[in-house]
């Protein structure tokens, strides 16, 4: 909607704003009258153009123009105006200061000394949504699409094909505005050239899509750059939609920005309940989905799916762990916020409740992990560890850094290729004939990827097995999140 | 009271373009067999390349560099541009 309704330019000398449903403002009305009389006042009237009277100094602004473009929040409002703009105002009925401010003596005699005022219908709940997209000038170019009246907007919304399956917000110009206030970036911005079908995908169709997923604006810069990271060329989003396997991209997020928007980092962080958790991965799926057209039964084949295809976000416990925090891990600063995607399948517990020793809990660990996708698969895919604050208290109480726990579990994850070659133990999947013979990593170098979260008591912690990893597949991305 | 929302997708128009007529036979042209470096494509496609040459096709093999991506935009041009047909084994 383009801006074709300027600011209203006032009269210089004095202007009331009024409304006839406000008894301070009914109140007062002769006293209205008697200051354009004696001094040029002209009165704004919200609600009854003959309110406070029908005459040359009453203005209508039942379109609320004036009101909300000059801000005002309560009638009576008196302002003094100069070249065309208010330097000076006054709210309620207050005698003494309506006389010094009019420079008037003799105002409403027989009425009480003071009164409150009433709020102004340009902030009242139910006329605010449409004024800010009427007045705010909207520089946002998507369809409109006006459902009809009978039409129940929720159903209208799954008719169209543009859910995740699951109820959505309604994504009201209103809603859009004040989602995109939570960037500083233009809605016109290109964030990102999204698969499958390559559309260039403005910031206001991220805003739109994150409205419909639930989020609230300040969520907004971290599905921008999770969409920036999902569709580089290292990440491979075409073929992490596109593939047979139940994969989706994980988002973990760290730094100042997981307090800020109220991120769960602590107990059920991989589950529901949380807002920023449960709304920022769906509204990076939904912005994939639609803009770029991704969709089930489409491009999208996987032969099964995966609870985590909704959307799957969380946020690291740095305060509570000893190590450096995931995103440090990767080259970043302790003070810079960072989305990091992943390509994963969903989250599987590692049970351990009997150990008290680092080396017997690495040593468990390093068994579980043996079956990340398959134990007869190495090197192909990556693992995600969640671990536990108690899991991590036992390598945290052993002195173990980062470093040592992943050196301690890369030695354990050491796999004899006769073991698991093509054909061994009768089974026809496995790894090339030529390793036989030799002992070969699980997981490539960096390949295991370790984030601390959970609940201070409980001991499991939680494996997302990775996609086809490295250049032929997906790379993991971690990009800092601009505001 | 009747809602106006904001749509979400990419609001594509989709071009339209018109389809090459069906072979009415292999005879005498040249097929495409584009394997997507899935296990056992080549098993699949080698299986069709000789079917196919005992009829008298020419076939020129083709393969991606990885199933997880699009075909190169070069590769696709080069199937294009020298094929009449083209077959793209899946996988597995």
């Amino acid at each position: 909607m383009s801006n074709d309704r300027p600011k209203p330019v006032l009269p210089d000398g004095l202007v009331a704003v009024v409304k006839k449903d406000c008894p301070t403002c009914v109140l007062v009305a002769p006293v209205l009258a008697d200051l354009a009389q004696r001094a040029g006042l002209i009165a704004y009237t919200q609600d009854d153009p003959a309110f406070p009277a029908s005459a040359s100094w009453v203005i209508d602004d039942s379109d609320l123009a004036v009101s909300w473009h000059h801000n005002i929040e309560t009638v009576p409002t008196l302002l003094r105006v100069e070249d065309g703009l208010p330097v000076a105002t006054v709210e309620g009925w207050r005698r003494d200061q309506w006389q010094e401010f009019c420079g008037v003596d003799g105002l409403g005699e027989g009425l009480p000394d003071w009164r409150p005022g009433c709020g102004s219908l340009s902030v009242d709940p139910r006329f605010a949504n449409e004024l800010m997209v009427r007045f705010s000038g909207s520089k946002m170019v998507s369809r409109r699409v006006e459902l009809a009246a009978l039409e129940d907007e929720h159903e209208a919304l799954f008719d169209r094909g543009w859910t995740d399956g699951m109820p959505v917000v309604p994504p009201t110009e209103a809603r859009v505005m004040r989602m995109l206030e939570g960037t500083s970036r233009a809605p016109d911005d290109i964030v990102a050239i999204v698969p499958p079908d390559l559309v260039e995908c403005t910031v206001e169709k991220v805003a739109i899509n994150a409205v419909m997923a639930g989020c609230k604006p300040e969520y907004l810069p971290v599905v921008l750059t999770a969409l920036e990271a999902a569709c580089t060329d290292e990440f491979n989003m075409h073929g992490l939609l596109a593939t047979t396997m139940p994969v989706g991209p994980i988002l973990v997020v760290n730094g100042p920005i997981r307090d800020e928007i109220g991120m769960n980092s602590g107990l059920n962080l991989l589950g529901q309940g949380n807002r920023a958790n449960s709304t920022i991965g769906r509204a990076l799926q939904l912005t994939i989905r639609n803009v770029g057209g991704g969709a089930p039964g489409g491009i999208d084949r996987a032969t099964q799916g995966s609870p985590s295809k909704i959307g799957l976000c969380f946020a690291e416990d740095e305060e509570g762990s000893p190590w450096d925090s995931f995103a440090e891990s990767r080259g970043f600063g302790a003070g810079a916020s960072t989305v990091t995607l992943y390509p994963g399948e969903g989250p599987r517990v590692l049970f351990d409740q009997r150990s008290r020793s680092a080396e017997s809990l690495v040593s468990h660990l390093a068994e579980m992990l043996r079956a990340n996708i398959s134990p007869r698969i190495a090197l192909q895919m990556d693992t995600m560890l969640v671990l536990s604050p108690e899991h991590m208290s036992r390598f945290a109480d052993a002195g173990w850094d980062r470093r040592r726990f992943l050196d301690e579990l890369t030695s354990r994850l050491m796999i004899e290729a006769d073991e698991v070659i093509i054909g061994a133990g009768g089974i026809e999947e496995g790894m090339p004939a030529f390793l036989a013979g030799t002992t070969i990593p699980k997981f490539p170098p960096d390949g295991i990827h370790v984030v601390h979260g959970g609940s201070r008591a409980g001991l499991f912690s939680a494996a997302i097995a990775g996609w086809v990893n490295g250049d032929t597949g997906s790379v993991t991305v971690t990009k800092e999140i601009v505001r | 009271m009747s809602v106006t929302i904001l749509d979400p997708t990419g609001e594509l128009r989709p071009a339209t373009r018109q389809r090459v007529a069906r072979p009415e036979s292999l005879n005498g042209l040249t097929v495409g067999l584009l394997d997507i470096s899935k296990p056992r494509g080549d098993v699949f496609l080698d299986h069709l390349e000789q079917k196919l040459t005992g009829l008298g096709v020419v076939v020129n093999r083709y393969r991606k560099p990885t199933f997880t991506k699009p075909a190169p935009v070069d590769l696709r041009h080069e199937i294009a541009t020298s094929c009449d047909a083209v077959i793209e084994a899946l996988a597995d």
